[in-house]
């Protein structure tokens, strides 16, 4: 039981550091606020204890000043932590360009890790150090919440949307992988590890472990299958139009407005294709709702992701 | 010594202690008229005793939850049995506790007494309020038999509404309408409030007690009735199968915790303001002195009830809420932490130059003080953006909003509780017992839940069964200040029963303090007052210029 | 205590600050029932805003002349409910009852119009549920606008027949002669619950029978 008793997480991502540093900041306002008040609290109570029965202490009504400064310096102090952490959570908030795509699937009670080269993990999430790696995450059940302590990391995963977590490891090791959020009876089982590697092992376990197709692969594979060909195609006749290169730009819908080409956008185009056509289609194409899993819509925008235009593509 | 309704309030605050002859206890006897009353006061005790009651059944499972954590492995009981009690200690102790407590038990007894009005203006309402919550609870215990809950005491959807296999539509129909126990009561407070006060009692005279009330009520008027839409739609979703919060049909979990928060981050103020009251009134009696900066403690309590319905979203900074709305959110959140940094000071404030004793209603305020600003400044990291990300989940807010909730409102409940004995009942408690349970209960507080915050910052997630090996020295530090608390609650159960029948007799004012309720009998009369008291000075006349007979 | 009504509970002063108190806690409610069915109005909002089209295709399902005849009568049963609390305080028994009836009496139609609404939907399966049917391309919007127009307008008829309720008490009570100018405060508290609960109606209307139409 007393195998290894930490008091503090590892430090393991770059973020880390940054996160700890604010939080000792706010440590350390609590103990100065919390030992000030114990103190005063202790030290009136003790001065001013009752001597008597019949003593009548002066009336002290308040005092502007006093009430003034303490206001004031609580609120100077909590804009410095409002400012701190919201710089920081906007970093959060924006992977880096270039980041390694790693997708995820959390169901009742496992994380499915699948990588771009086609390698499947439950459980366990292999990454190189010193290299931002960025996750696309979506569930096929209830929310569930994809966290790792040593990388002082969390994203909720919600039904029917994507959600993108990044993080830059530091270290080679093994660190927690949790599920934060309750997600049912086998919540708490619900994880694993996460292992981070050298590039060079990294590189060796990917190899090591290799896969039939990668993930684009397996998406070319679904789009044929699932007849996305047949309409999503480059020619001046096709019903639905071409993807080469579309990916990540905006698109006119028509209803007039404009949304980017996203990893949301394809998803809700799959499965309810009717809600935002591109201008200039007919609305035929039919919903694939339960059709299509997860993992293979991952699989498909891992996919269209990579269609770059051809040259007979540029209509 | 007999009782004399035409003696004058000042004199009988002098008189050795007697009991009246006839009082709102007494005035008739058998189950029926307990049933049947409309007195304030007695509706009073009808909460107090139910919920004592579900105190101890939502303590029961916390007890527990300890003992399943003293090893990691989970094999105590099935992680189905352990979502389950997670769950109902938080739904118990949450809606059948906390949000009660105060309001329905001391409010309830005190509120017209301190304004100096012989009843609530509603009295039936504040019966049925009764009725309704007991009603409220049996199907949240209905629940708790058959079939059991395991959705968290927070409902998320889409695992309440579709994935859980347990009683969710009977615990989503008890908190349905135990929410409308909690209307009630705010509405009859807000208008006893506003229209009962004694003739010279202006708002600035009221006493802190009622100032923490009125804004509680105003949450409990403003925020309950969302829950409630929730709760039906929660439960038309599970018996029809629409797919309001789930996305596969459309709909949008997310709205779910939108509507649940915004009750539910009030329902906190609920949970803290009237504690807060508590904290004012013995404050000033135990050191003889007014409240310092008496309207900047006021408009606090007016401050917390409006900025908290504004802040609901800072549950919510890592789902796919926008990353502006969450910056907002976090900025309201910190400036709500304003106004309860001002109580904490002016309570402080207050003791300088006091005359402070030690009496035990007076350990809990000092208890409160202390750990409601650990708990307070703990919620100072959760509004924090980057630091939320990864204590959120965890233990941390575990043991955060247990410092406020057990840390702050149950010991000002227990302080109340023995401040106001003698008043409710006649007779003391036995202060040297009363004492060392006090400290019993602060020291226990402190080893269950303070290694928690550690335990959360190491990463361990709250409504684990299972967890990793090396968290468990920590857990059994909070296992083992829990079974310290659990027995720090048992101590006064026995001494405040016994006292009832054997505790010394008060008299009216055994504490000497000032208020409206210290100027009636102990146990006061069922009309409270022999006539309709006139008030001509502020709250908390302690000091000499203020006080004409010594 | 100078005037000592026998509906002056015991706990007032008088019966002006009985009335007052009262009327605050029937205003105190009514803010407590807008907050109710604006959890039911956000959400209604939220899902408007993701699918429009949808909503706007499934809401002409609903018989807009039906509606129109309910909004006409909730309007006309205004009328007579203000009417009512005119009455009593003129301390006329007759036309406090006439009125009271007649409250009752378009109540009453409304309440009927909506059952012949409900009974129409469910022939044409727009139910929500296993059981619904709904041809056109937004048959999952649908779904969710039916949702709501039932939880909505099914609320709000609760209301109605908690209100019709409420009036048949009134008439009982000023049967009994319980009325006078002096105490009339049931009757102007009920008064108040029946326009809140018209216009709830006035905002569900157009929300869910108009909007959108062409």
């Amino acid at each position: 039981m007393w195998s290894g008793f930490p008091l503090f997480p590892e430090t393991a991502s770059t973020v880390a550091g940054r996160i700890d540093n604010l939080y000792f900041f706010l440590v350390s306002v609590t103990a100065f606020f919390t030992l000030l008040i114990f103190l005063l609290v202790f030290i009136f109570a003790l001065k001013y204890r009752r001597k008597s029965e019949t003593e009548r202490p002066r009336p002290i009504t308040g005092s502007f000043f006093l009430e003034f400064i303490w206001i004031g310096v609580p609120l100077v102090i909590t804009l410095i932590m409002f400012t701190w952490g919201a710089v920081l959570y906007f970093d959060l908030a924006r992977p880096p360009k270039g980041a390694l795509d790693i997708y995820v699937v959390g169901k009742q009670w496992m994380w499915k890790v699948q990588h771009p080269t086609g390698q499947r993990e439950i459980n366990e999430l292999h990454i190189p150090i010193n290299r931002p790696v960025r996750l696309t995450m979506a569930t096929e059940d209830v929310i569930h919440s994809f966290y790792i302590p040593a990388f002082r990391i969390k994203k909720d995963v919600e039904p029917g949307k994507y959600s993108t977590l990044w993080f830059e490891a530091t270290q080679t090791g093994e660190f927690h992988l949790f599920c934060a959020e309750y997600c049912g009876t086998r919540h708490s089982l619900m994880g694993g590890k996460v292992v981070a590697l050298e590039p060079k092992q990294y590189q060796a376990w990917l190899s090591g472990g290799a896969a039939d197709e990668t993930l684009e692969e397996a998406g070319a594979r679904l789009f044929q299958q699932l007849g996305c060909v047949t309409c999503h195609r480059a020619d001046s006749g096709a019903r639905g139009p071409a993807l080469e290169g579309k990916f990540g730009k905006p698109v006119l819908l028509s209803s007039g407005e404009t949304v980017i080409f996203d990893e949301a956008y394809t998803r809700e185009s799959i499965l309810n294709p009717r809600s935002k056509i591109v201008a200039g289609y007919p609305t035929v194409m039919p919903t694939f709702q339960g059709q299509i899993s997860e993992e293979g819509l991952l699989q498909l925008i891992a996919f269209i992701k990579s269609l770059t235009p051809r040259q007979e593509g540029n209509q | 010594m007999m009782s004399s309704p035409t003696m004058h309030r000042e004199e009988i605050a002098l008189e050795s202690p007697w009991t009246p002859k006839q009082h709102y206890l007494n005035m008739s006897y058998g189950v029926r008229s307990w049933l049947l009353t409309k007195d304030h006061k007695r509706i009073a005790l009808l909460y107090l005793l139910s919920i004592t009651l579900f105190f101890f059944v939502g303590g029961f499972f916390a007890v527990l939850i300890r003992l399943e954590l003293m090893t990691p492995q989970g094999d105590m009981v099935q992680s189905e049995t352990y979502n389950k009690l997670f769950t109902l200690h938080g739904v118990m102790m949450i809606f059948f506790f906390l949000i009660p407590s105060i309001p329905a038990v001391l409010g309830n007894f005190l509120v017209p007494m301190m304004i100096g009005a012989r009843d609530l203006a509603f009295p039936r309402l504040n019966l049925a309020s009764w009725y309704i919550f007991v009603i409220g609870a049996l199907f949240a215990l209905g629940s708790a038999i058959f079939g059991g809950l395991d959705t968290g005491w927070t409902f998320y959807t889409p695992y309440s509404s579709i994935y859980s296999n347990t009683n969710v539509v009977s615990a989503a129909l008890g908190v349905f309408i135990t929410g409308f126990s909690s209307i009630l009561t705010g509405l009859n407070f807000i208008v006893t409030i506003h229209k009962m006060r004694a003739p010279g009692l202006t708002w600035f005279r009221l006493p802190l007690f009622i100032w923490a009330h009125y804004a509680t009520s105003l949450i409990m008027v403003l925020g309950t009735p969302v829950i409630a839409i929730t709760m039906v739609l929660v439960i038309l979703e599970r018996f029809f199968g629409v797919g309001i919060f789930d996305p596969a049909v459309g709909g949008d979990p997310l709205l779910f915790q939108h509507l649940f928060w915004f009750y539910s981050h009030p329902a906190v103020y609920i949970m803290i303001l009237p504690g807060m009251g508590v904290i004012s009134e013995i404050v000033a009696c135990f050191a003889r002195k007014r409240i310092f900066g008496y309207r900047f403690v006021a408009m606090a309590s007016l401050a917390i009830a409006v900025i908290g319905f504004l802040v609901w979203g800072h549950h919510m900074f890592l789902t796919s809420q926008s990353v502006y709305a969450s910056m907002i959110f976090s900025l309201l959140s910190f400036l709500v932490a304003i106004p309860s940094a001002i109580k904490v000071f002016n309570w402080t404030a207050t003791l300088y130059k006091g005359s402070v004793s030690y009496q035990t209603p007076m350990l809990y305020a000092f208890g409160f003080i202390g750990l409601f600003t650990i708990g307070g400044l703990t919620g100072l990291f959760l509004a924090t953006l980057a630091v939320d990300i990864h204590v959120h989940d965890t233990y941390f807010i575990v043991a955060h909003f247990h410092y406020i909730m057990v840390g702050g409102m149950v010991m000002a409940y227990l302080g109340g509780i023995h401040f106001w004995w003698p008043k409710m009942f006649g007779r003391l408690y036995p202060e040297g017992w009363a004492r060392f349970a006090a400290l019993v209960i602060f020291v226990g507080f402190n080893l269950t839940f303070f290694p928690q915050f550690v335990l959360g910052y190491l990463g361990m997630p709250r409504r684990y069964h299972v967890y990793p090996e090396e968290f468990q020295v920590l857990n059994v530090m909070s296992s083992a200040g829990a079974s310290i608390l659990g027995v720090g609650y048992l101590i006064p159960m026995v001494y405040l029963i016994w006292s009832l029948k054997y505790g010394h007799v008060a008299g009216p004012n055994p504490w000497r303090a000032a208020g409206l309720e210290w100027e009636t009998p102990s146990p006061p009369i069922t009309h409270n007052f022999e006539s309709t008291p006139v008030v001509q000075r502020g709250a908390y006349p302690y000091s000499p210029e203020e006080v004409q007979v010594v | 205590m100078s005037e000592a009504h026998p509906a002056l509970a015991h706990h007032f002063e008088d019966a002006e600050q009985q009335h007052e108190a009262a009327s605050l806690g029937m205003w105190a409610f009514l803010i407590t029932e807008i907050m109710f069915f604006g959890g039911l109005f956000a959400g209604y909002a939220v899902y408007r805003m993701k699918s429009p089209e949808g909503f706007a295709e499934a809401s002409h399902h609903l018989d807009i002349a039906l509606g129109g005849v309910n909004t006409a009568v909730l309007i006309a049963s205004s009328l007579t409910m203000a009417l009512t609390v005119r009455a009593a305080q003129m301390g006329s028994r007759r036309f406090l009852m006439l009125f009271l009836i007649l409250t009752i009496a378009l109540g009453s139609v409304f309440l009927g119009v909506k059952v012949v609404e409900y009974t129409h939907k469910f022939e044409e399966s727009l139910i929500p549920g296993r059981h619904f049917n709904f041809e056109g391309m937004y048959s999952r919007t649908a779904e969710m606008f039916f949702f709501f127009y039932f939880a909505m307008t099914g609320m709000h008829a609760l209301h109605m027949i908690i209100g019709v309720g409420l009036m048949l008490a009134l008439l009982v009570m000023a049967h009994r002669g319980r009325f006078s100018p002096e105490y009339y405060s049931p009757v102007e508290l009920s008064g108040l619950y029946w326009h809140f609960v018209y216009i709830v109606w006035i905002f569900l209307f157009p929300l869910l029978y108009l909007i959108g139409r062409h």
